[in-house]
């Protein structure tokens, strides 16, 4: 037996605590490694077809930096599979077979990714530069077949389908197909690929908005800058409309979701569209109240009815419902403030051909990476703690998914102390890259060219 | 054969697959454990991290392939040893996390501390991962554990004679196989030092490794009759195999071979995870889960079957591509490496 040395008890708040956290940290992770070879593309492009020195620097760079996230998204990724079966065995012991085969095709992807990955990291001195332009493409569709895999398994736990149950709560008749092609995959996949674009683009924008604001204003700088921004603020207007049809489709499809993100009580027409504020019985308090305007986003007309929590009992609303009203506004307001950034871009870009010459707008750059990835954060918890208590919509409630091992909390503190040391370890790399970069000194990456054999393999310590 | 049993085929090609590459990169990382602090030790670890650069993330997506293909094609079993052997497989994980980030970043770290401890964690993940691993075939093989959600003992399930034979079993298997793939590439390094130092590790590693088999079917005969029986029956041809291409690749590592050794050394290792099968036979976890009545729905297995086709087709060129210009060493920043 289990010596009593931890208070150890199968708990559902450690488990539910350890997948959050680890899901949270990987998904900027898996955002970087979807659309960052998408940029290093296009700068790679840019330099072969223009003859551009510049723009193949920052390609190549770029490709060191991505051989780290890449190994970093790997491993939390791994993590997350064994944690699908470490802490919810009951949940796939019953649907495994139900909603496992997106998870094989994105293996499939995720095996081409890691391959091509290798070859155009290792492949900048050997291979004649178009060939290696190529071995990168597949990297990119891959990426994209891949979030579409993942997120098709998490819309299937947001609206599951391609089963049936028996009374006696038996899994029958299981489509493997349908439960692919699920009713939230064709908005939840596209929001997530897109928000990995935001992410990435203005996250390594910002990385050069800093080095702009501290006086480094060479070519370099300018085109670090402007590359991964384009992407950018190309993609964000996409993503608003995308977002747009998907919380409509969540009004009808998840409405107790739904109606905990608006803090919707009672079922009713005419309903008011709040921004910010508490959300209590009553509903939102403090908040901005826009009359009859979140009926109209749903219906686009004020009589349109939105379901309220009123509808399910206590048990089956979601819990923190001031969290999940705050999120939803926090990841729609971002993705407003950034479409301005874009706009800002784009006029000063149609009138001079250049970026705005104010110090604000490199300020602005130089915060839109970490305000996307809160967006990004934010999204992800309205769509993961807005479908609770289920963990496969009104079909498994998660306390029911729960491993009865003991120890969760250890693993936890375990996860939250490595996982820590992880983070500020990938940074402080990042940030040695780029400092060794600035002296013009090269920098080995796992996925680093190889020393030459007759080099000193290794400079004595 | 039933598509439960074909799909059981697919899961254990992937397992051989990443016992041989993941076990060798594994191993690897042993061999930067115990290489040191001298002069050649550095060239050693050197060597490993030159070799197993390009091909370790996708060895390691093996890993993946067998978690995926298990928790779709077998969802009861999945669950089963997920929640039974939640603490060896937790502390594998943990060693998944420690082994990538010390490899990713011992070659940037700044100051020669943070290397240091970067490549610690590297080299002692990389022996308390596959041990950990080898515990947990160790508590599958010797019948622990039971249908459903933690139904088996949290610690005797892999703390027990069976596992911890079988855990390092792991870790010398790993460190033969990752010393005769290194003795290769000490050769294409153009490291005739190194090719002797390997050389005199790997013939250790099989005698050890060798040993710990032996020692590990004694074992399962008095803690894992079930398995026993099948290896001394079904599973003794692929047993004798085993032992034959052990043996010959032993004979051809003392006397310096230039080819053969890899292949052989190979065959040994995939001949045991074969035969282990075959002895395990019909059961997913013995004598409690049968293949058939483990496997998951009838339209998912034929769903799997056709996905592996798709990534037969899809990865094998792609791997083979990658594994050529490694070879050729095209990936790499001088042409005379």
């Amino acid at each position: 037996m289990v010596p009593d040395l931890f208070p150890l008890a199968a708990d559902l708040e450690a488990a539910r605590s350890q997948m959050a956290f680890t899901l949270g940290f990987h998904i900027i992770l898996a955002s970087i490694g979807v659309a960052f070879p998408a940029i290093i593309l296009i700068a790679n492009y840019l330099g072969l077809k223009r003859g551009d020195a510049v723009a193949l620097d920052l390609a190549r760079r770029w490709s060191k930096v991505a051989a780290v996230t890449f190994v970093v998204g790997a491993i939390t990724g791994t993590v997350l599979s064994f944690e699908m079966g470490l802490l919810w065995p009951e949940f796939m012991r019953r649907f495994g077979d139900v909603f496992g085969l997106p998870f094989a095709l994105e293996g499939i992807f995720f095996f081409t990714e890691a391959i091509f990955i290798a070859i155009y990291i290792y492949g900048w001195k050997h291979l004649p530069g178009w060939v290696h332009f190529w071995t990168g493409v597949p990297v990119v569709l891959a990426g994209l077949g891949g979030a579409w895999s993942v997120v098709a398994a998490n819309s299937w736990m947001n609206q599951p389908d391609g089963f049936k149950l028996a009374p006696d709560g038996t899994v029958t008749d299981v489509n493997a197909l349908d439960a692919f092609f699920n009713g939230a995959v064709a908005y939840e996949a596209p929001h997530m690929i897109l928000a990995a674009y935001i992410v990435t683009g203005f996250l390594v924008a910002s990385v050069y908005a800093v080095g702009m604001l501290r006086g480094r204003r060479d070519r370099h700088h300018r085109l670090g800058l402007l590359i991964p921004l384009t992407v950018a603020v190309i993609v964000t207007p996409i993503q608003f409309m995308v977002g747009d049809t998907a919380a409509r489709s969540i009004a009808k499809d998840q409405p107790i979701k739904f109606a905990a993100m608006e803090c919707v009580q009672t079922t009713h027409t005419h309903v008011t569209e709040y921004i910010g504020g508490r959300c209590t019985s009553d509903g939102v308090k403090g908040g901005i109240g826009i009359p009859g305007l979140d009926s109209w986003l749903v219906g686009f007309s004020t009589d349109t009815e939105v379901i309220g929590l009123d509808t399910v009992p206590p048990d089956d609303r979601p819990p923190a419902n001031t969290l999940l009203h705050l999120a939803f506004d926090a990841m729609v307001g971002i993705c407003s403030v950034l479409i301005l950034l874009g706009l800002w871009l784009g006029i000063a870009w149609w009138r001079k051909r250049d970026i705005p010459k104010t110090p604000w707008f490199l300020r602005a750059v130089a915060v839109s990476g970490v305000a996307a990835i809160v967006a990004l954060e934010c999204g992800w918890i309205v769509t993961e703690v807005g479908r609770q208590p289920w963990i496969v919509y009104e079909v498994m409630r998660t306390e029911d998914a729960v491993t009865q091992a003991d120890g969760v909390w250890v693993s936890l503190a375990v996860v939250l102390v490595a996982y820590t040391a992880l983070g500020v370890a990938t940074v402080l790399v990042l940030r040695t890259m780029a400092r060794r970069w600035r002296s013009a000194d090269e920098v080995d990456v796992p996925y680093g060219p190889r020393p030459a054999a007759n080099d000193p393999p290794e400079a004595p310590v | 054969m039933s598509s439960a049993d074909a799909v059981a085929a697919v899961l254990w090609f992937g397992v051989t697959l990443y016992a041989v590459f993941g076990g060798a990169d594994f191993g690897s990382g042993f061999w930067a454990l115990v290489a040191g602090g001298s002069e050649r030790g550095r060239r050693a670890r050197a060597l490993i991290d030159w070799a197993i650069g390009p091909v370790w993330e996708a060895n390691h997506v093996w890993l993946i392939f067998m978690l995926v293909t298990l928790w779709t094609a077998f969802p009861e079993a999945f669950g089963s040893v997920m929640s039974t052997l939640f603490i060896p497989l937790s502390l594998a994980a943990l060693g998944i996390v420690l082994r990538g980030a010390g490899f990713a970043f011992h070659r940037v770290a700044a100051r020669s501390s943070a290397r240091r401890l970067a490549e610690a964690a590297f080299a002692i993940s990389s022996v308390l991962t596959p041990f950990f691993m080898g515990t947990v075939v160790g508590a599958v093989a010797s019948g622990r554990v039971p249908v459903g959600n933690a139904q088996g003992d949290q610690i005797t399930s892999w703390a027990n004679p069976v596992s911890l034979v079988l855990g390092a079993l792991f870790v010398a298997a790993g460190a033969y196989l990752a010393a005769v793939f290194l003795v290769s590439d000490a050769r294409r390094f153009g490291d005739l030092e190194l090719v002797g130092y390997f050389t005199t590790r790997a013939l250790a590693a099989a005698l050890v490794a060798g040993g710990l088999a032996l020692a590990g079917i004694l074992v399962l005969r008095d803690d894992a009759r079930y398995l026993y029986d099948g290896l001394t029956s079904e599973g003794l041809p692929l047993v004798l195999i085993s032992f034959a291409c052990g043996l010959a690749a032993l004979i051809l590592l003392w006397r310096r071979a230039r080819r053969g050794v890899r292949p052989l050394g190979v065959a040994a290792v995939v001949a045991v995870i074969w035969g282990w099968a075959s002895a395990q036979y019909p059961y997913l976890l013995p004598q409690t889960l049968t293949i058939e009545e483990g496997a998951g729905a009838s339209e998912t297995l034929t769903a799997v079957l056709v996905v592996f086709g798709i990534a037969v087709v899809v990865v094998v060129p792609a791997l083979a591509l990658l594994f050529t210009l490694d070879q050729r060493s095209v990936l790499e920043e001088e042409a005379e490496g």
